[in-house]
């Protein structure tokens, strides 16, 4: 294999693995996408470290090693499902290095989130939803709705304009508070616990969570502890927007 | 009855509606909602039976991942796609919130033990999800080694 391949593989192996780590994906599932990737272009001996903010991959040999910086993280579990359909196409043979790392700069640069009013309806019913499932009155229904629609479009809309995650989130959260305050004021809710608790649950980090802990289970300490921190921020910076609202 | 239909019908729509928000895959909506909702049931029967949450967090979590599993080797996705929508409304949201809600009215000790029992049921869903994974893969195993043997017999 010339080295010219390998550098391909590579890069390849690298893009694979940031397109998941930016999508959601859990740390073993990237570090074995790319050995996996790597091992059906016929290199065999792969050494990975993966975290959530940076990936290192080293191939046999000579070769250098090589790292990539992640910076953002969002929830895109479409694109972590579009590279495991590419890695299995891989491995069955189906595809070249060329043509796979063409159509993972495809994937990439692709948009594949659903439409913000759609994100939104489900943020709503989502709100609605949990309060009924917390033993809410079903007067709170709507109020939930409104609330949890109004706080996710808020988190959208700061999140765009700020780039700061916390700060968008400890935002929503404070819409979500005053406008359920409001509503129990004005006599259009009933329950302000559960409004807020329905309300609040599209913000909460459950896939941070989650994966965290999967991540310390298999022994990925590193990237479990930084995720396992990372969710705490958040549901601090919730907490810490609803917070306000009692004070 | 009534109450188990909306418990049934609001946890699918909550869970198909975090597959909105994560960005499932569009096939993939139906099934992410079908998972939460089994995870849920198991959970809200056990609970309203009197059953400790951390139990029921536990046994919901397991339900969950096991569903997930079958469902990602059945749909060649990722699991993750699968359980996490169904994880979340297991978190305790609801204990989280009460906690916060103390510490802000400055009433530590009684934020104590709430966030104890957060982090136990946390911890119940985290057991939960690594359980059912050892399960699917020893089962994996003995199916794998059977058809295995059988080739070997029939070869």
């Amino acid at each position: 294999m010339t080295e010219r391949e390998t550098e391909k593989i590579l890069e390849v192996c690298l893009l694979a693995g940031r397109i998941m780590m930016e999508g959601g994906a859990e740390t073993y599932r990237v570090e074995d996408t790319m050995t996996r990737i790597a091992a059906s272009y016929g290199i065999t001996e792969t050494h990975s470290f993966v975290t959530p903010t940076g990936i290192i991959v080293s191939l046999q040999g000579d070769n250098p090693t090589r790292l990539v910086r992640i910076n953002s993280r969002t929830t895109d579990l479409e694109k972590v499902a579009q590279v495991n359909q590419i890695s299995r196409k891989i491995a069955a043979g189906q595809l070249n290095v060329q043509a796979a790392h063409q159509s993972l700069i495809k994937l990439e640069e692709s948009h594949l989130l659903f439409p913000i009013s759609y994100q939104i309806l489900a943020a709503a019913f989502v709100s609605g939803s949990f309060l009924i499932m917390f033993k809410g009155v079903w007067t709170d229904f709507l109020p939930a709705m409104i609330a949890g629609g109004l706080g996710y479009s808020g988190l959208l809309l700061i999140q765009h304009y700020t780039r700061v995650k916390f700060f968008a989130e400890f935002f929503a959260s404070l819409i979500i508070g005053l406008v359920s305050l409001a509503m129990v004021t004005f006599g259009f809710g009933l329950e302000l616990d559960k409004i807020i608790i329905g309300s609040v649950m599209p913000l909460v980090p459950g896939l941070l969570i989650t994966n965290a802990v999967r991540d310390l289970m298999v022994g990925h300490f590193v990237s479990g502890l930084s995720k396992g921190a990372e969710a705490l921020f958040t549901a601090f910076a919730i907490g810490a927007g609803v917070a306000v609202v009692f004070l | 009855m009534l109450y188990i239909l909306s418990q049934l019908g609001f946890s699918f729509i909550a869970a198909a509606g975090f597959g909105v928000l994560f960005n499932a895959p569009r096939r993939a909506l139906i099934h992410c909602g079908t998972v939460g909702m089994i995870g849920w049931i198991f959970y809200i029967v056990l609970a309203d039976a009197g059953v400790d949450p951390v139990v029921a967090s536990f046994v919901g979590a397991f339900m969950v991942a096991l569903v997930g599993h079958i469902m990602a080797k059945r749909f060649r996705m990722p699991m993750i796609i699968f359980s996490v929508a169904g994880i979340i409304p297991l978190v305790p949201g609801g204990l989280a919130y009460n906690t916060m809600r103390q510490i802000a009215e400055n009433d530590y000790l009684a934020a104590i033990p709430l966030a104890a029992k957060a982090f136990m049921i946390s911890g119940a869903i985290a057991m939960g999800l690594v359980f059912a994974e050892v399960i699917m893969q020893v089962v994996m195993n003995i199916i794998k080694r059977a058809t295995n043997n059988v080739k070997r017999e029939v070869s």
